[in-house]
């Protein structure tokens, strides 16, 4: 502020505002996000909270008279019980990815340079691809007298056709497949930067291969595995296409639950209340992680 | 200083609300149609081009539910829309729904008496027949050797893992209460309660809930047989012949479909010219063909006699698009349960996340 009583009084020019002042380019930088945050999601969640307090008018029309009782019919063991499978599923989800997504990233970064972004394009690739025409993809693959089963039969490694399709066991392969790359991407970030100078140091000191990745790059690599999980996890849990298309549609899950009064009962209060609570936990659980294990690096990458 | 960013802040919103509200329609040469997905022929809306010069924006739903929430958020431009017996009851209770001009629809004289004048609009005031069906049951017979007569039928255990229901609780739920010889519109809790406890029983048969295409996991040999809707059965059955359709002892849904114009719709003139021109025979016919659930417009059945027999027999021969008479008596409307629905939900959840 002093600075510009020090300086001779001068017109107002946006140009030269946005090239020497360094706060207004921060501002202008700052403000098309900001606006499209407020629009977009601020003010949709302000809606959302005091959607929750409303009432279901008989025909499912929203009553505006103030109602605590949406919040009331969630403490319930049914929706407990939900909110425990939803959340084993999406722990499930990123257990699955980091065991497949690791080594795969390991790879990539250890692969020579040329051939890295090949490889990370390729791991894009499918995302140029509609999710549900993939999801179907993986239907035709799994099912009675699908791919894999006719090649699995020809082959004679097996008699009778596996019955994967609309099982657990498919949801969670559809999960996995569909959350892999967010999984393998912040990893990756993780694990390029570790430069080969370090791991020749520990073999300097007498570590052996082994010893060297669990002492030097596993800690190493661990902002990314944080950003990843919390990249896996949190859509994970409100994921519902997958379980519908490949789970056969016979559990439900919190994503079910909300869509379910917005799209069937016609309940929008309920439905708006169920977001708030999955909204708080869901923060919760991810302000605690990344207080314990630090908010993950990787995620601004 | 602070003013600096609150210009910023305006002039980017300006620009940002500049970009959003650019679009506006011209005239009464638009027509914006917003229907159930796979229903509407592409070549019906391009006929109505060719002869009208009105363009036709079709939009699509999956469900009465979204149609409703869709219109009750506001004003949605929408000029006609299809929605479904119990929908137009709440619609028309809610006040959205725009009074029809029956002058300007003369061919409403083709569509058959019997889907004139039902409870949901006793005048027809607000709606013109489309097209009906049912939701019964499905079978396929190279596969499932016994008789199948009645819903009762989809608990014997041999059908572990080999039904296909629709993924839709007032179908499911009121499939089982006819079952147990229930009204299938009950808000009695006792009654649902023994219903979930029935359903709960047949979960360990039910491979999958499906309302989208039943007919695929059918036509894939995954499943036997289940409950779907009757177009989707003829559409199956043309592919496969062993899949046959069966009105149930205990009876099941029927439904009506109806073009509505909702309140406030912009171009309301092209929308009377529309409804007229869909209930022409020689456009009526083209919705059979390709969507086959059961055709209101009589003299259109009567056009498709004379002009492509073989699809009138297959037509007239199927007990999906061409129920017996004696059957129909046994066939129910589904009605609104009003605030009963967050129970029929909550048992609903509860019997998909039993375990």
């Amino acid at each position: 502020m002093e600075t510009d009583i020090l300086k001779p009084k001068r017109k107002f020019s946006l140009v030269r505002a946005l090239r020497e002042d360094s706060a207004f380019q921060g501002i202008a930088l700052i403000s098309p996000t900001a606006i499209y945050m407020l629009i977009l999601i601020i003010l949709p969640m302000i809606l959302v909270a005091v959607l929750s307090f409303m009432t279901r008018g008989t025909y499912g029309n929203v009553v505006y008279k103030f109602n605590f009782q949406n919040y009331v019919r969630l403490i319930d063991p049914i929706y407990l019980r939900i909110l425990l499978y939803s959340l084993g599923v999406g722990l499930a989800t990123m257990v699955f990815t980091i065991l497949i997504g690791y080594p795969l990233a390991y790879f990539i970064a250890r692969s020579p340079v040329r051939k890295r972004s090949l490889y990370l394009f390729l791991i894009l690739l499918p995302f140029w691809t509609n999710f549900i025409i993939r999801i179907y993809a993986w239907i035709m693959i799994l099912r009675t007298q699908g791919l894999l089963n006719t090649v699995l039969l020809n082959l004679g490694l097996i008699k009778v056709p596996l019955d994967i399709l609309y099982t657990p066991a498919a949801v969670l392969i559809g999960m996995v497949y569909e959350f892999l790359p967010f999984m393998v991407l912040p990893l990756y970030t993780s694990l390029e930067k570790i430069e080969n100078a370090q791991l020749e140091a520990a073999a300097d000191l007498g570590a052996r291969p082994l010893r060297a990745f669990l002492r030097v790059t596993l800690p190493l690599s661990v902002p990314g595995m944080i950003a990843g999980s919390i990249l896996v996890f949190i859509p994970a849990m409100g994921m519902f296409v997958v379980p519908d298309l490949m789970g056969g549609a016979k559990t439900v899950l919190v994503g079910n639950v909300i869509r379910n009064q917005f799209l069937t009962s016609r309940d929008w209060p309920f439905g708006a209340a169920a977001s708030m609570v999955l909204m708080i936990l869901t923060l919760a659980f991810t302000l605690y992680y990344t207080r314990k294990a630090g908010f993950g690096e990787e995620l601004l990458v | 200083m602070r003013y600096k960013l609150f210009a910023v802040v305006v002039a980017l919103s300006i620009l940002l609300a500049a970009c959003g509200g650019g679009s506006s329609t011209s005239g009464d040469k638009v027509l914006n149609l917003y229907a159930w997905s796979e229903y509407v022929p592409q070549q019906l809306l391009d006929d109505f081009t060719e002869q009208t010069g009105i363009k036709v924006n079709y939009d699509t739903y999956s469900s009465n539910e979204e149609l409703l929430a869709k219109l009750q958020a506001g004003a949605s431009g929408y000029d006609v829309i299809i929605p479904s017996d119990y929908t137009v009851s709440i619609m028309t209770a809610l006040g959205l729904l725009e009074p029809l001009d029956m002058t300007q629809i003369p061919n409403f004289a083709n569509v058959a008496d019997y889907v004139k004048g039902l409870g949901y609009d006793p005048q027809n005031e607000y709606t013109v027949p489309w097209q009906w069906g049912t939701s019964c049951l499905v079978v396929d017979t190279s596969k499932v050797t016994t008789p199948i007569t009645k819903w009762a039928d989809l608990w014997n255990p041999e059908f572990q893992g080999k039904v296909v229901l629709l993924d839709d609780e007032r179908e499911v739920l009121g499939m089982v209460l006819t079952v147990l010889g229930y009204d299938k519109n009950s808000t009695d809790e006792q009654q649902l309660e023994e219903a979930k406890q029935k359903l709960l029983e047949l979960m360990p048969n039910v491979k999958l809930f499906d309302s989208d295409s039943p007919k695929t996991a059918l036509l894939s040999g995954e499943v036997w047989l289940g409950q779907t809707w009757n177009g989707e059965a003829a559409l199956a059955h043309a592919e496969n012949p062993a899949i046959d359709y069966i009105i149930p002892e205990e009876g099941c849904t029927i439904w009506y479909d109806n073009m509505a114009v909702p309140t406030g719709a912009p171009h309301f003139a092209a929308a009377m010219q529309f409804i007229n021109f869909v209930l022409d025979p020689q456009e009526s016919i083209l919705i059979t063909l390709e969507f086959p659930y059961s055709s209101s417009n009589s003299a259109a059945l009567e056009l498709l006699q004379t002009e492509n027999p073989e699809a009138y027999d297959a037509y007239m021969n199927f007990a999906a698009t061409n129920p017996l008479a004696e059957d129909m008596s046994r066939l129910k409307m589904i009605q609104d349960i009003g605030d009963a629905t967050a129970l029929w939900d909550r048992i609903w959840t509860e019997v998909k996340g039993g375990e």
